[in-house]
């Protein structure tokens, strides 16, 4: 087995390469579908002005998405390079989803983004049109790939234990396509990425507003995203409850530690605004608590209870020894004895395996655990809540100040009155990080309150990793946090100066400061 | 959990014998697919400093794949998604037990897409050279890997099984870089510049068509040699593997379960199928045949004279290991083949259609995407519109 520290530094390295990974991701999807509907406002009007907005904002997308690309790669291989047992376990049923991926959409995708920088002058008007939407479907197509791929590391549906060959195997492609979690989520994150996009078009164009150039461009852009992005944010929000409801169904621990909910309360049970949770004393101290809100999110009735953090402990304790007797069967099984009264044993107690996998962590052997031991497993079934807690929290308050920031601009915007809000103006620049840090704190609740487990209830992420040493971990690690960071100052640099340039880096002669050589604009 | 499924209706059409087969072909195919389209960026970003002299020329060179990248590279990615998804245990052996190679491999690959998107982005001449240098070596170091990685599997790879068929590799990197992998590793370098260098005669205007063409000449007669060599060196100093025990094309993927035993060579394949030689034969007069097309200015027909020699070469190299996938070294019978190392039945029944109905549509919009996109590069057309390309 492997040390403690390679899992903890192989879970780090997957967290920081993944949310390195999801910094590019939700932009290239929001802007892509922005470029698509300016571009089909030119179209359509026939008004340069819309080509020139798809082709500036189209040159900042350019930016964004090579390092979206760059630091994908990444994570198609990177569950072979530190995930083997994971990819051994599960791969007849996880690899599926991230090969489609493939085929439908990063071809799609990568194809017609080719054309559709290069192809301005090879491609009618329409066939251009067609580009740079496929562009958007391709991107959109990849995050439902790899949310259906993720979903099922949260619900595992459509699939069961083979002992022969050791793994998971599926038994449902429909189950796995069309699961709950899956589906709830997909939603849920491409509206981020679209409320990503519009954010970061509705700050820039807001910037040009108040330093008082490309007006007209400006406020073109300014409309656009305030009118998807209302819509969007709207999406993110009706999902992410749904979403807290899927959450309530199969994953019952993630919400109980999302909520701080210590204590099984009866229907319905309140939901906690605010308050300090206390792993040790499992309380929540200076708690502000809002009647019944929990159990209608969670439940969706006022009847039903939402299972606190000790009843899940003692449930999960039950499974412990379940999968004790699974791992025992299954070694008899593996080991020669394959008998039909083993199987039958086996069948009955399999869904437990990955309980009995907990105490690998122990104990290489899981049959000779003792009571402490056990009881540690069935301890450690739930992740820590404070950071859980305070995620969330950070996420829903960041989505809801962009779904203020969104009515407001809509509605400045239908009074034709955005340019000269300038408080309105400013408060658009200042939430610019806000998508960023919510996708970011989204990822986080979802992921971290998947622990102990890779995948739910089946894997556990302690028997997950490949057989690496410390050294290869840290200086992996270093490896991508060097090589990342270099490319984020890049990145970042060179957004800036092409924020800075506007529309003049098109060259056209059409905007402010083409005359000027390094042109910081001064303010109105 | 439910109960193990029953395969119903047209999943049936296909036995899992028959899918595993065909799966071996489908990985063949993206990997061949994946070294003649993004082979030839890698080749001409390769010999870019080589070919490029003037910041125009190289921005030539860089525009002629500048559409194109993309597209290519994500038959890298597809191949990796695939080999997940159709052989669970290589994707988690290989790419685990290659560890440092792969991080070289994606480390170096993090360089092409933000070289060629930010390269034109500042008029600094040293920020150019220094992503042109990173360019030139994001493509070179990939294609050296991936040949050295080939080699070593007809070398066989030091990994075992434990009891939950957790794969453990006990080799070190160094180890992979032994002199038969590295000869691999020049001709896999060989073969993308030359597939470089005719594109690029094939694509590029001004100059560079006629150094490429220069390059397109001699580098071919090279690999020849190289080929020549690998062969030989097959021949006579290294072992093959052979399965002893009786192959069950339908069991479950347990590797365990086999027996094998190393052999005289890895020549066995050839005396049962003795149309393999034609292969060998293509892999050492192919690459003179595009250095002649490059030479009579043939530069098109040179292009798929080139494509052909890659997938021959690989296709060879397919077919000399099979059914091994991933030889072990250490613990003989832990050996990958293509019949105990796939998903279940259903997964490759359920790839199977995804990948027969996606790669014909694939190859239809790509397809268009070259024929839009085609026409040669010319350093004017760069001067004239400096914004709009790379």
């Amino acid at each position: 087995m492997v040390s403690e520290t390679v899992v903890e530094l192989s879970r780090w390295q997957f967290a920081l390469t993944a949310m390195y990974h999801f910094l590019f991701v939700p932009l290239t999807l929001g802007l892509s579908f922005l470029l698509a509907i300016m571009e089909s406002v030119y179209v359509m009007t026939g008004k340069q002005i819309y080509k020139d907005m798809t082709r500036f904002w189209g040159k900042l997308f350019g930016i964004n998405f090579a390092l979206g690309v760059t630091t994908g790669l990444t994570m198609e291989f990177q569950f072979g390079t530190n995930w083997a047992y994971y990819s051994h376990y599960v791969g007849d049923i996880f690899g599926a989803p991230l090969a489609i991926e493939g085929l439908m959409a990063f071809f799609l995708e990568s194809t017609f983004i080719g054309l559709f920088f290069f192809g301005w002058d090879r491609l009618s008007r329409v066939q251009h049109l067609g580009v740079t939407w496929l562009v958007a479907i391709g991107s959109n197509f990849s995050a439902l790939w790899i949310l259906i791929a993720n979903g099922w590391m949260q619900n595992p549906v459509g699939a069961y234990f083979n002992f022969e060959t050791m793994r998971m195997e599926m038994s449902s492609f429909a189950d796995v396509i069309f699961n709950p979690v899956a589906q709830v989520k997909f939603v849920h994150t491409v509206s981020a990425g679209y409320v990503t996009g519009a954010v970061f078009v509705l700050s820039i164009s807001a910037l040009y507003l108040l330093w008082g150039r490309d007006i007209a461009f400006a406020r073109r852009s300014f409309a656009i995203a305030s009118a998807f992005g209302l819509a969007s944010v709207l999406s993110v929000i009706i999902l992410g409850d749904e979403s807290g409801y899927e959450v309530g169904d199969v994953q019952k621990v993630k919400l109980a530690a999302m909520e701080a909910e210590w204590e099984t309360h009866p229907a319905p049970a309140p939901f906690t605004l605010f308050g300090l949770p206390n792993q040790e004393t499992q309380e929540t101290e200076m708690a502000v608590k809002i009647p019944y809100a929990l159990g209608l999110i969670a439940t969706r009735s006022v009847t039903e209870e939402v299972t606190g953090i000790k009843d899940l402990v003692a449930h999960a304790e039950g499974r412990v020894r379940n999968g004790m007797v699974a791992y025992e069967l299954l070694m008899k099984l593996r080991g020669g004895e394959d008998t039909p009264e083993n199987r039958a044993a086996f069948s009955a107690v399999s869904q437990d395996l990955g309980y009995g996998l907990l105490l690998k962590r122990f104990t290489p052997d899981v049959v000779d655990a003792t009571e402490a031991q056990i009881k540690q497993a069935a301890e450690d079934t739930i992740p820590q809540v404070a950071p859980m807690f305070w995620t969330f929290r950070i996420m829903v308050a960041c989505g809801f100040t962009m779904l203020l920031l969104f009515i407001l601009a809509f509605y400045y915007t239908s009074k034709r009155q955005e340019h000269q809000t300038r408080w309105l103006l400013k408060f658009a620049v200042l939430c610019l990080p806000l998508p960023w840090i919510s996708s970011e704190m989204g990822w986080f609740v979802a992921e971290f309150g998947r622990q102990p487990w890779a995948i739910g209830e089946i894997l556990p992420t302690y028997v997950a990793t490949s057989q690496l040493t410390e050294t290869d971990l840290w200086m992996s690690i270093f490896g991508f946090v060097g090589l990342y960071t270099v490319f984020l100052i890049i990145e970042v640099y060179l957004m800036v100066k092409y924020v800075r340039k506007g529309p003049s880096a098109l060259g056209t002669g059409r905007y402010d400061n083409e005359t000027e050589t390094a042109g910081v604009p001064h303010y109105a | 959990m439910t109960m193990r499924p029953k395969l119903r209706g047209f999943h049936t059409m296909l036995d899992y014998e028959t899918l595993r087969l065909i799966w071996w072909l489908l990985v063949g195919v993206l990997l061949i697919g994946f070294a003649v389209t993004d082979g030839f960026d890698m080749g001409a970003a390769m010999l870019l400093p080589l070919l490029g002299k003037t910041d125009t020329e190289r921005r030539v060179i860089i525009n002629t794949i500048g559409p194109h990248w993309d597209g290519n590279q994500v038959w890298f990615i597809t191949a990796g998604g695939a080999i997940f998804a159709a052989w669970p245990l290589v994707y988690a052996t290989a790419f685990s037990g290659f560890y440092w190679a792969m991080l070289l491999v994606l480390f170096a690959l993090f360089f092409r897409p933000i070289g060629l998107e930010y390269r034109s982005k500042q008029e600094s001449a040293r920020w150019r050279t220094n992503w042109d240098l990173a360019l030139c070596l994001g493509s070179f170091v990939p294609a050296l890997v991936f040949g050295v990685a080939f080699g070593n599997l007809f070398l066989g790879v030091p990994f075992h099984f434990d009891e939950l068929t957790r794969p453990t590799y006990t080799g070190s990197f160094w180890a992979l870089l032994n002199p038969f992998a590295l000869l691999c590793g020049v001709a896999s370098v060989l073969m993308l510049a030359l597939h470089g260098a005719v594109w690029l005669q094939m694509r590029a205007g001004g100059m560079i068509e006629s150094r490429a063409q220069h390059y397109a000449t001699r580098l071919g007669p090279v690999l020849t040699v190289v080929m020549l060599l690998a062969g030989a060196a097959l021949l006579f100093f290294i072992e093959g593997y052979e399965i002893t025990s009786a192959v069950v094309g339908d069991a479950s993927s347990n590797p365990l379960s086999k027996s094998v035993a190393r052999t005289d060579d890895w020549f066995a394949n050839f005396d049962q199928l003795p149309l393999l030689w034609l292969l060998a034969l293509g892999a050492i007069t192919l690459p003179v045949v595009v250095s002649g097309l490059a030479k009579a200015g043939r530069s098109g027909l040179g292009f798929v004279a080139s494509a052909l020699n890659i997938a021959v070469i690989i296709l060879l190299a397919g077919a000399t290991l099979f059914p091994f996938v991933l030889p072990s070294s250490s613990d003989l019978a832990s050996s990958l083949t293509l019949w105990d190392a796939t998903s279940s039945e259903l997964t490759l029944t359920i790839m199977f259609w995804v990948a027969a109905f996606f790669v014909p549509i694939i190859l239809a919009y790509t397809t268009w995407g070259y024929y839009k996109m085609w026409r040669r590069i010319e350093p004017e057309m760069i001067q004239r519109d400096s914004v709009s390309h790379y």
